[in-house]
């Protein structure tokens, strides 16, 4: 599984009240949220977004509201992957279970800049920087993980098991 | 080597004997909790499910209270989806307006959350059970839903930071402060993914409001719960409010801790978090500048209880809010408005010139209730001032206690009660 795509670069503790404004949870339809994603944080976001592209933050990305509107619409506004120096618990847990790709990295976090070209591995968990020509390690999902994510998603995970 | 309380529990849980932090477990639920904002997306996941039964009716809880009495068209169509799932699965343990309260502070008074039990929320302040000593933690709509359907979840066992509390609070210090002083030490991020740990001698001078209060804002660091061990309050709290059977668990003498503090409540002030986050503290004799305010809100799952608004009342009584502050003031659950109706107390805000409104969680999340202009400035009761978070991206919020927050609605500017002569 790979990711690829242009980076938008933000800070330390992107809460997700910045993420999706609860102004916006009377919607819990994911392309509906996906047009305020990252609103109250940086309004050009949705325009300037394109499918593939990968969000590379600071420390303790999602903290706040357990929402998972927030993880929902970022995957919805066609984000790739999450790479964060660390994550706030449950938004760690909610992007898995959504199934949005999510990988924790500090040197990656420090070695991407806003506007970077980027590639990620999932399966090694290599972050590779296009646009600077560097690489990173970042830590790979464990096998659990990476079958949710495979099958979409906690409940499509739990639905291909019970088939079986 | 020994156990936490939190590993205690996630063991018993889980089938385990012993269990160390770092492993995956999975851990049965006592109690599985949803709201009307979280709730429709977890009973959305649900559907996708081949299961269509919960796992136990009596064992969920869906509390309607964020945007309700329903705000607008959407919110009541998110509410109506939760109210028919609840029905059609004959939930015990629904609550809608007339009956409901906001989630963290009616839970415990119903009875329903006890030591010793695992509990999952899709609610980040789902932690707040942790003050009757039993595990619980926020989750998101996903996990609420395989919960309701298997009635388990998976955890990492966390590791935990030991708070060694000494002493007795001062006048005008309550739970609220400790909590704001332990997040401006360690940080909105200093508990990530960890258990925190209360324990020592300064507890028994701790109220449960008090404790609902400190183990509430412990996700607000990060943690993962927030959790007391039982004493003679927690066993009769627990003894007036649930008919259900609870387990004490201690931690092991040997347990291992990351890092340990010792706080003694004694020495603590009244204490406020500065825009935009909740580790900005400063305590009130290290505010120098005049900070004048437009709104003061006195509420939420942190602070709407019962004493939070006799203490609001206290300072309230026979004073008036400035003139140009709108001060809010939501009782949490709708026994707690009861109780504040019968003690006087609605009439002593009343008259002293705030609103009070029906149980909602409403301002805090700038839902409705409360929301702030571009520039606006508010002391609020409640646990988060993210940008935006209660109104536009230019309003500010300052958290802090109910005592604060009341003197400050009168003096019209950040305050100590103590300059009102109390």
């Amino acid at each position: 599984m790979q990711a690829k795509g242009r980076v938008f670069k933000y800070g330390d503790n992107v809460d997700t009240d910045v993420i999706i404004p609860a102004r916006y949870l009377n919607s819990s339809d994911p392309a509906e949220l996906a047009t305020h994603c990252m609103e109250d944080i940086d309004k050009e976001f949705v325009n300037k977004v394109n499918r593939g592209d990968i969000i590379v933050a600071d420390k303790n990305f999602g903290c706040g509201s357990s929402r998972e509107h927030a993880p929902i619409a970022i995957k919805a506004a066609g984000v790739s992957c999450v790479i964060a120096e660390t994550f706030a618990r449950i938004f760690y847990r909610n992007a898995i279970n959504i199934g949005l790709p999510i990988i924790e990295c500090p040197e990656a976090s420090r070695g991407i800049e806003d506007g970077d070209q980027v590639e990620v591995d999932f399966d090694s968990g290599v972050i590779y920087n296009r646009t600077r020509g560097t690489e990173f390690q970042g830590q790979a999902f464990p096998e659990f993980m990476q079958n949710i994510i495979q099958a979409g998603g906690l409940i499509n995970y739990i639905n291909a098991k019970t088939e079986k | 080597m020994g156990m936490t309380m939190t590993q205690k529990i996630l063991a018993a849980h889980a089938g385990l004997d012993h269990v160390e932090a770092g492993q995956l477990i999975e851990a049965e639920l006592d109690l599985v909790l949803g709201n009307d904002i979280t709730s429709p997306v977890a009973i959305h996941e649900m559907d996708k499910m081949k299961a269509d039964t919960v796992f136990h009716k009596d064992k969920i809880a869906l509390v309607m209270d964020h945007f309700i009495p329903n705000k607008d068209i959407k919110s009541a169509e998110h509410c109506k989806c939760v109210r028919e799932f609840a029905c059609r699965h004959e939930i015990s343990n629904y609550f809608d307006v007339g009956e409901m309260g906001i989630e963290h502070a009616l839970l415990p008074e119903k009875g329903l959350t006890v030591a010793g039990d695992v509990i999952i929320g899709a609610d980040s302040h789902t932690c707040t059970y942790g003050a009757l000593g039993a595990f619980s933690t926020g989750v998101g709509s996903t996990d609420m839903a395989a919960g309701m359907v298997t009635g388990k979840a998976w955890f990492k066992v966390p590791s935990a930071i030991r708070f060694n509390l000494t002493g007795k609070p001062k006048k005008w210090v309550s739970g609220k402060d400790v909590i704001l002083h332990i997040i401006g030490m360690i940080g909105v991020d200093g508990a990530l993914y960890k258990s925190m740990e209360f324990t020592g001698d300064g507890i028994k001078n701790l109220s449960m409001d008090d404790r609902f209060t400190i183990a509430n804002m412990a996700i607000e660091a990060g943690g993962k719960n927030g959790i007391f061990p039982v004493d003679d309050q927690t066993e009769a709290y627990m003894k007036e409010h649930s008919m259900r059977s609870y387990k004490v668990y201690e931690a092991d003498e040997d347990a291992v801790y990351e890092a340990e503090y010792t706080i003694d409540l004694s020495k603590l002030e009244p204490t406020v978090a500065f825009p935009h986050l909740p580790e900005n503290t400063k305590t009130m004799n290290e505010i120098s500048q005049e900070i004048v305010i437009d709104q003061a809100v006195i509420g939420s799952c942190t602070n709407g209880r019962i004493e939070d608004l006799r203490t609001a009342a206290e300072i309230l009584k026979g004073r008036k809010v400035k003139k140009g502050v709108r001060c809010i003031i939501i009782p949490a659950t709708q026994s707690v408005y009861l109780q504040a109706m019968e003690e006087g107390l609605l009439k002593i805000f009343i008259e002293a010139g705030a609103v009070v409104s029906t149980p909602t969680c409403g301002p805090c999340l700038g839902g409705y209730m409360g929301i702030l202009a571009a520039g606006e400035r508010c002391i609020s009761t409640t646990n988060r001032n993210f940008v935006g978070r209660m109104g536009h991206v230019e309003s500010e919020i300052y958290l802090a206690s109910p005592a604060v927050a009341a003197a400050s609605a009168v003096m019209g500017k950040i305050a100590a009660p103590e300059e009102l002569g109390l």
